[in-house]
């Protein structure tokens, strides 16, 4: 069902399936949310999946003059109250980790970057069901 | 209930933009974007494929993605609109649905 906020104000469902610096999904999703959030609209919630949770370790340091992903995402969370979410289990797999995560599997660290948080899939089925669009960037 | 489509990746690479291409429907859009932005090329080879998905159907090229390719509208075919990120939302908005050809 189209929920349409207003005359033309959207929610927007977003879904990262690639991690930064692999191509451009990262940078197309994270430009195309900021021109979303410019026009009025409503980001529902950003699903990272698949290599996309890399995009969420707050343990990367790319070169000075290179732009950080992760802390653009940060920022825009911030910022906006967005909700970014990480898949646990592709998460998991990647050694991507919040600090409930870290006891639970006895690692000595957690990793997981300011604004990200780690759930299931079922953040993106609530996402798709309760955005207008769900617009998917990956490789 | 039309749809806008996303494809990004060079055709000349992969057949994402042709499968896109074979599943329009009247009044759909598309959005070629990323590494795709090539395949709008005056004088290439997609050229003749994209001309017979209109007029029934838009195609837009994402404007920074082109630039990032250097390109310039010039270089873009005939009748290929071109657009910026709030484009995209745009089109995102006035589609019923956005599908992503990955």
């Amino acid at each position: 069902m189209l929920r349409a906020r207003g005359d033309r104000d959207l929610r927007f469902g977003i879904v990262v399936n690639e991690g930064p610096y692999t191509h451009q999904a990262s940078d197309s999703a994270y430009r195309f949310a900021r021109a979303a959030l410019e026009k009025g609209h409503e980001i529902l919630r950003v699903f990272f999946y698949h290599d996309g949770v890399n995009n969420g370790t707050r343990f990367t340091v790319p070169p000075q003059d290179d732009r950080n992903l992760q802390r653009q995402w940060s920022e825009l969370a911030e910022a906006h109250k967005l909700d970014l979410v990480v898949c646990i289990a592709a998460a998991q797999r990647r050694g991507i980790l919040d600090a409930n995560e870290a006891k639970r599997q006895g690692k000595d660290g957690d990793n997981i970057a300011p604004g990200f948080r780690i759930s299931g899939l079922g953040q993106l089925i609530e996402a798709g069901i309760q955005a207008d669009r769900l617009v998917v960037f990956g490789d | 209930m039309p749809t806008l489509h996303t494809v990004n990746k060079s055709p000349y690479e992969r057949s994402s933009l042709r499968s896109c291409l074979d599943h329009l429907a009247e009044g759909d859009s598309v959005l070629m974007m990323e590494d795709a932005v090539v395949g709008a090329r005056r004088g290439g080879k997609f050229v003749e494929v994209l001309k017979a998905a209109r007029p029934s159907c838009t195609v837009s090229v994402l404007a920074p993605d082109l630039a990032a390719r250097g390109m310039k509208a010039d270089d873009l075919a005939e009748g290929i609109a071109l657009v910026d990120y709030g484009g995209f939302v745009d089109l995102a908005v006035a589609n019923a649905r956005v599908c992503a050809w990955l």
